[in-house]
């Protein structure tokens, strides 16, 4: 018989070293995510997923679940946070959903919808991010990135070949490629790359495909993201 | 330069630093101090030569202040940005290098021959204001020492030509107690140690109740046998000697006079978890300190006290190598010290799982303060038990405190654990006292009502840094100069610690111009509960500590910074039609803000 804990007052029953969210997610449980994704070892960067145990709050993506927790997750306090912790992510980038071609598909605003976020709340830092179109296929706008290193650790670890990396620190942390230039064009990168393809948000675009799918018909158009994540083949991607 | 690094010259680095993934920032560190900076050219022949994406080179290479992407200059002045520097005229004799260099802060002068900028405290607190020249300190900068290095940049004298004097650094050691007055021949503490066996030392340590002096204040012999039964058979012993909480710089000290000690000291955590590998990472601000301490360590495998076969003890075998960090304070974290250590950028893991069972390259590892092993010295020597007879109930021993700011005699001072504020500033001759910070900018902002309150675990923990504030300075101003520390520190992984700093220094920038509204109050409240709870590592949720602390206990510094009761934008709007008054040819009232019909409310 299997260990649990509780989530908001439910129990949920988790296998040994899985992870509070893991096993919510086996439960069928929604807990809120963004760096988080089932092809990858918990990141923990994004903090959305934290949610409160004995009083601390800790990442339920990295935290292994243990017997008798009780785990707060969907509460006014928890999703306060969650929704400040998405308006710092607004305004430290440059999110136009308007005009954005990942509009509808895109899990931040999604979250934030979701999360009933009304306003950025904080100053916009309005950042100077220059887009990167040199690549053939494959549209690079750094406006919109999050820092989720999905691109990152899908082109290291699946794709093998390492085409992105962080580089400085703090609020003046960027994305770069691994070309001299700093151009993706030099770079061996495809469109068919696993990490062509994970980005939560609309940094990595493919040409030529914009507004195939009409906006108010995507896919967090038809159905809110905490349904839409549960789904089996709900893999992060729309 | 830039096109032409000799190949001659990388494969030497490489030869002697090491070519594999792991050993890249001791590479770029030397490359760095070789070529005065790291050209697009050269990262990608190094990302070539070390089989790794040219990315993670830049990546980790960006990550560290000390390390340049561009050109910087042959000569690259640092002035420490500690409040305590500031308060001793740091910034005035910056602005007077700047103009008698003319240059402009942090940009290159045209011929390419210096960048004068700032940097986080550098540990001269006791003998500011402090700068340092590539990898040289200077302190106790005056007027005429700026002239001074003026003149020997202009012309072009290679820094080994410098007048020695300029780089004399004092250990003001103010008070002396159990391990400061007495002195160890090298290898003593370890012949007692070793005399016990492995599980008697270990039962020592126990008895002993030491705890961690990095801050933490975690048991240390807890940890060592964490370390000892963790599986695997190769285990680290790690020094953290990366002293950067501002205002620290009390294992400067140690490190200087007492390197023995240290080292000694990670040879009995050796001896206790049966590690065979042992590093010192020293902060990039320290460099200056590695020659003596590579002398020392020769000095102590000379004798029979590092290499195989230590005292005679057949299966006791271990070294000690030293790595360089390059300014970034997060490091001093233990687990981004272990990714630092590891080549990469320092962003602090996920935890679990903890470093004595996970650590340096997945093997169990033990990460010590610099003070806590020197500390196991006394333990060895004397017995556990005396050195738990000392202190207070739940801090045993002694503590070292690196006093600062406004007192007659700054320095070190050692007092057993339990000692009251108040006493501390008597004995370092402080008067007129506004605030005492204990433990640097993410410890404790104590008022005047709580100077009978002790430095202990148990009351008011402190990992050294002890700086002194009298009544003619502005708590704002002291804090606001600690959340610019943190925003410019902070890595930037998790969400709350990068955005949530950078906000914070907004809202304090904000305040200082004179743009305060009541709301920012409460949105600096709100910021610092976020960077409190929801932080990846404790850079991050001890960031807010300052602002909290001053905004609970000095509010009215705050306060008589609040122009508008309500809202109120962080920027003069009047101000940012200027250039649309300019385009337009316009001047007349309805150009303006706030002037007849402009206002919008």
């Amino acid at each position: 018989m299997s260990a649990t804990f509780l989530l908001d007052g439910q129990p949920v029953s988790f296998e040994p070293g899985q992870t509070i969210l893991e096993a919510a997610r086996a439960a069928g449980r929604y807990i809120p995510h963004l760096c988080w994704h089932p092809d990858f070892p918990p990141h923990g960067s994004c903090k959305l997923c934290i949610v409160k145990v004995a009083g601390r709050h800790v990442s339920s993506c990295a935290m292994p679940a243990k017997e008798g927790w009780e785990v707060e997750s969907d509460t006014p306090e928890m999703n306060g946070e969650r929704r400040a912790l998405l308006q710092m992510l607004f305004v430290e980038g440059n999110h136009f959903c308007p005009s954005c071609e990942k509009s509808g598909n895109c899990q931040l605003q999604a979250l934030a919808y979701d999360l009933e976020m009304m306003t950025p709340r904080f100053n916009h830092f309005f950042p100077d991010r220059p887009v990167d179109a040199s690549h053939p296929d494959v549209l690079l706008d750094f406006n919109r990135c999050i820092y989720c290193e999905l691109c990152v650790r899908a082109s290291r670890d699946k794709d093998g070949k390492g085409i992105f990396a962080l580089t400085n620190r703090g609020i003046h942390k960027h994305l770069v490629v691994n070309a001299e230039s700093g151009r993706l064009a030099d770079t061996d990168f495809s469109a068919d790359d696993m990490a062509a393809n994970i980005c939560p948000v609309g940094v990595i675009l493919h040409k030529r495909v914009g507004f195939a799918v009409p906006i108010g018909q995507r896919t967090y158009d038809e159905a809110p993201i905490h349904l839409v994540a549960m789904r089996p083949e709900a893999a992060g991607d729309d | 330069m830039s096109a032409e690094v000799p190949q001659a010259l990388i494969d030497e680095v490489l030869r002697t630093a090491g070519s594999t993934p792991d050993r890249l920032l001791q590479i770029l560190v030397t490359l760095q101090a070789q070529l005065d900076f790291l050209p697009p050219t050269l990262i990608s022949r190094l990302a070539e030569q070390l089989g790794m994406p040219r990315s993670r080179v830049e990546g980790v290479a960006g990550f560290y202040s000390f390390l340049h992407l561009a050109p910087a200059g042959r000569y690259r002045v640092r002035f420490s940005d500690n409040i305590i520097d500031r308060m001793l005229g740091s910034e005035a004799l910056m602005a007077t290098m700047c103009a008698n260099l003319q240059l402009r802060p942090g940009v290159p002068s045209a011929d390419g021959r210096v960048t004068v900028s700032t940097t986080s405290c550098t540990g001269m607190g006791d003998q500011g204001p402090a700068v340092l020249v590539n990898d040289r300190a200077i302190g106790r900068l005056n007027h005429q020492r700026v002239m001074e290095i003026c003149d020997l940049i202009r012309h072009d004298a290679p820094l080994s030509a410098w007048p020695e004097e300029l780089f004399h650094v004092d250990d003001n050691i103010r008070r002396a107690d159990a391990l400061l007055s007495s002195p160890m021949v090298a290898g003593s503490a370890l012949a007692k140690a070793v005399a016990l066996g492995r599980d008697g030392w270990l039962a020592q340590m126990q008895a002993s109740k030491l705890r961690g002096r990095g801050g933490a204040g975690f048991t240390t012999a807890v940890k060592w046998l964490a370390c000892r039964d963790a599986a695997g058979a190769d285990k680290v012993v790690v020094c953290n000697a990366d002293e950067g909480e501002p205002g620290t710089f009390k294992d400067r000290v140690l490190l200087n006079r007492h390197a023995d000690l240290v080292f000694e000291g990670m040879t009995l955590a050796a001896w206790a978890t049966g590690a065979r590998d042992g590093l010192l990472y020293l902060r990039g601000e320290y460099a200056w300190l590695r020659p003596q301490l590579e002398a020392t360590l020769a000095a102590r495998r000379a004798a029979g006290l590092l290499g195989s076969g230590i005292l005679g003890q057949t299966g006791f075998d271990f070294d000690i190598a030293i790595h360089l960090g390059a300014g970034a304070y997060v490091c001093g974290e233990e687990s981004a010290l272990l990714e630092s250590l590891e080549g990469k950028r320092g962003t602090p893991r996920i935890r679990p799982p903890f470093p004595v069972t996970h650590g340096y390259l997945g093997r169990p590892t033990v990460v010590n303060n610099v003070e806590t092993l020197a500390k196991t010295c006394l333990i060895a020597r004397d017995g556990g038990a005396a050195f738990a007879a000392t202190g207070t109930a739940q801090s045993a021993g002694t503590k070292l405190l690196s006093i600062s700011g406004d007192c007659a005699r700054p320095g070190v001072y050692e007092y057993p654990f339990g000692v009251s504020i108040q006493q501390v500033l008597d004995d370092c001759g402080a008067a007129d006292v506004l605030a005492v910070q204990v433990g640097g900018a993410s410890g404790v902002t104590v008022a005047p009502y709580e100077f009978q309150r002790r430095i202990a675990f148990e009351d008011v923990p402190s990992a050294g840094a002890f700086m002194v504030f009298d009544s003619s300075r502005d708590i704002f101003e002291v804090a606001r100069n600690f959340v610019h520390f943190f925003a410019h520190e902070s890595c930037g992984f998790c969400t709350p610690c990068r955005v949530g700093t950078a906000l914070l220094k907004g809202y304090m920038d904000k305040l200082a111009e004179g743009y305060g509204a009541l709301q920012d109050l409460a949105d600096i409240d709100w910021l610092d509960r976020l960077l409190k709870n929801a932080s990846h590592c404790g850079l991050g949720s001890s960031a807010p500590n300052p602002v909290v602390d001053t905004l609970l206990k000095f509010r009215p510094a705050y306060e008589r910074r609040i122009q508008h009761a309500d809202f109120q934008p962080a920027f003069d709007l009047d101000g940012a039609l200027a250039r649309a008054r300019q385009m337009t040819g316009r001047d007349d009232a309805g150009a303006h803000f706030d002037t007849g019909m402009g206002a919008t409310r």
